[in-house]
């Protein structure tokens, strides 16, 4: 059937009730927990993850997309009445944001930041609907060894390359895959890691590792930091509207920030704080007022934003279309499939095509519902901002612990839990990037899967990995990528002593 | 470049270097198979190798100086420890602890567990509201456990509230 028809039956499978229920939760909870500050996707998503067990797969996977596109929209709300923003990829958002609300522009502000969201969001939805079936073709002809290259590949962007460090990157992803070790070993049986503690042997789940680093760590790392008097949220002062003046100087970048933002998304490296950058820079430059920029430049809102939006829907396209989780949401979300016991990998297209299509059509939904929800209904979120810091931590632990606990009423999985925190603190405070530790958990054990297979498909030779051309070539860019930028910047070092 | 070690950071990596041997040490303890060509040992000794060398990396950088971080923030110690006094507490307090046949601590259960934490949390923040915050917290614990225990079917447990709900 063609990519229209399957799409066509997407809707309807989105449109029934109980899954229109589903998205609007979904995209209502995802804008809440973007305006919250410290609270993000991926942790929301965990806490839900034990659904899986009551509802069928459709109506979670609706839900869960709803919140991760729902965080997108609020997070800017939030980077630009607070300055603080909630989510690493709307820092941008608050550099011009932030200061259009304090020359009384917040409503055109948060107008093009949601209405940019809706214009890249629905360009990237209609991307991953296009995109997805031919990704899924060719990856159809990958056998065990492209497969391991190709995660190898990923590792190495999503940890060496993002980030500020590619060793402090690299280590977090290595203690990532320690923790995906843990329990036993499906190919042989035997116990790996488990230090003779029974609650272990079924290894430890991804709800604890991703909330303990994210909600635990992050509460951990506010209660130390000096307690300064809390940030008010700016007031509206207009209405939330765009002039036609904010039209014109809005509609292109959306479009340029969306058709940078999905492309980058898409890419193995996923990632938008590279997107959100470099739609700024670009906006910049191209503006016909650059002395704005720094003073509260709506260009800088809009594109940006825009980019936010369509690499989140970038990701999702390695994420449905290879099983390839790009960032942590990601990662959760791929956790969540293997709990339905659903192989994430191309062949999903064709074994649950319909889960795959309900949920792309329940994309261009939300992105609707969100539109709604975040121009005529934002001061609603605006008022979440106004909670005490005292009660929401405390909140978040409530949720967070009785979330562990849930899953097997285990006193070790809060130990676990609480440990993990004391984890993200310190890595927090070393800088070192905690995305990797989630992907490194939930990818490391595919990865082995995959090299064992191949293994198995050589007899045991490494060869096979080099022989194949695609594999050679996924190796190749691997290598690039790692040696590549310490290179550059040690020409780039040596021009300027040489220049100078 | 500095030259001078930055004490921190070089902790940092032979702290790594330090959990590798354990990671190590627990890898020489699984038993190899004999059914698959790639034993279950083949990847955790690889991921042992990598903490091994991501770790001297680490501790290389720190006595070349460090790298940037959070360096000069002081932090707030006694907000630390309402923090962590709140985290013990509800671990101890959730199941209670026994040893053998005695009870070290009665099992309290969730809903006062967590107002616990709550009031501790609360304070690590500096709320200087007791009462407003141990209600408060009180009443998200019953509604967390109303939503899990109850709605979602979640397995909670009971305790001395749970019983009357």
């Amino acid at each position: 059937m063609d990519t229209f028809g399957n799409l066509m039956q997407g809707f309807a499978i989105a449109l029934t009730p109980i899954n229109l229920m589903w998205c609007l939760v979904g995209v209502a909870v995802g804008t809440a927990i973007g305006v919250l500050p410290g609270l993000g996707p991926a942790l929301t998503i965990a806490l839900l993850l034990p659904i899986t067990t009551k509802v069928d797969p459709t109506a979670a996977f609706i839900l869960f997309a709803g919140i991760y596109y729902g965080a997108m929209y609020g997070g800017s709300t939030t980077s630009i009445l607070l300055n603080t923003p909630g989510e690493s990829a709307s820092i941008v958002t608050s550099l011009e944001g932030n200061k259009m609300a304090r020359r009384g522009r917040a409503g055109a502000a948060l107008a093009t930041a949601a209405i940019g969201s809706f214009v890249a969001g629905t360009i990237g939805t209609i991307g991953i609907t296009f995109v997805a079936e031919p990704v899924v073709n060719f990856a159809l002809k990958f056998g065990p060894a492209e497969y391991f290259s190709l995660m190898i590949l990923c590792f190495i962007t999503v940890s060496a390359v993002l980030g500020n460090s590619a060793v402090r990157g690299l280590t977090a992803l290595f203690v990532g895959m320690f923790l995906g070790m843990i329990g036993v070993d499906n190919q042989s049986g035997q116990l790996r890691f488990t230090f003779g503690i029974v609650e272990l042997y079924d290894g430890i789940n991804v709800i604890v590792v991703a909330v303990g680093l994210f909600a635990i760590g992050e509460t951990l790392w506010l209660a130390a930091m000096p307690k300064e008097k809390e940030e008010e949220p700016l007031a509206i002062k207009d209405s939330i509207m765009m002039s036609r003046e904010d039209w014109r100087r809005s509609w292109k970048p959306w479009i340029r920030g969306a058709l940078i933002g999905f492309p980058i998304g898409a890419m193995p490296a996923g990632g938008a704080e590279i997107p959100t950058f470099l739609s700024y820079s670009i906006e910049k430059k191209l503006s016909e007022k650059p002395e704005e920029f720094g003073h509260g430049a709506i260009e800088g809102v809009a594109g940006p934003e825009a980019a936010n939006n369509a690499s989140a829907a970038g990701v999702l396209v390695p994420m449905l279309a290879l099983g390839l989780p790009t960032s942590a949401t990601a990662a959760v979300m791929l956790s969540a499939f293997q709990s339905y016991g659903i192989n994430p990998g191309p062949q999903l297209l064709s074994t649950n095509g319909a889960l795959i299509w309900g949920l792309i059509a329940s994309l261009y939904i939300g992105n609707v519902m969100l539109l709604v929800l975040n121009l005529p209904l934002v001061g609603l979120w605006v008022k979440m901002l106004k909670i005490p810091a005292p009660l929401m931590y405390g909140g978040i632990l409530i949720f967070a612990t009785i979330g562990t606990y849930g899953i097997s009423r285990s006193v070790v999985d809060l130990i676990l839990l609480y440990s993990i925190g004391v984890m993200g603190f310190f890595m927090r405070k070393y800088d070192f990037p905690t995305a990797p530790v989630i992907i490194g958990m939930i990818l490391g054990p595919l990865a082995e899967m995959n090299f064992r297979q191949a293994m198995t498909i050589s007899q045991g030779s490494f060869s096979i990995f080099f022989e194949k051309p695609l594999s050679l070539f996924l190796l190749m860019l691997t290598a690039l990528a790692l040696i590549g930028p310490p290179i550059w910047s040690y020409l780039r070092s040596r021009n300027r002593v040489a220049g100078a | 470049m500095s030259l001078r070690p930055a004490l921190p950071e070089t902790c940092v990596g032979l702290f790594m270097v330090g959990f590798a041997a354990v990671v190590g040490a627990a890898t020489a303890a699984i038993p190899d198979s004999a059914y698959a060509r790639v034993g279950p040992a083949v990847i955790p000794w690889a991921i042992t190798a990598g903490l091994v060398f991501f770790g001297l990396l680490l501790a290389i950088q720190g006595l070349r100086g460090g790298w940037d971080h959070e360096r000069d923030t002081q932090f707030d110690l006694r907000s630390l420890a309402w923090l962590g006094a709140g985290l013990i507490l509800n671990l101890l307090l959730i199941d209670g602890v026994r040893f053998g046949e005695t009870t070290l601590v009665p099992r309290v259960g969730f809903i006062l567990s967590s107002t616990v934490m709550f009031f501790c949390t609360a304070r690590a923040f500096g709320s200087e509201r007791p009462i407003r915050d141990g209600l408060i917290g009180f009443t998200l614990a019953i509604v967390a456990y109303v939503g899990f225990d109850r709605v979602l079917g979640y397995q909670i447990g009971s305790g001395l509230i749970e019983r009357f709900l």
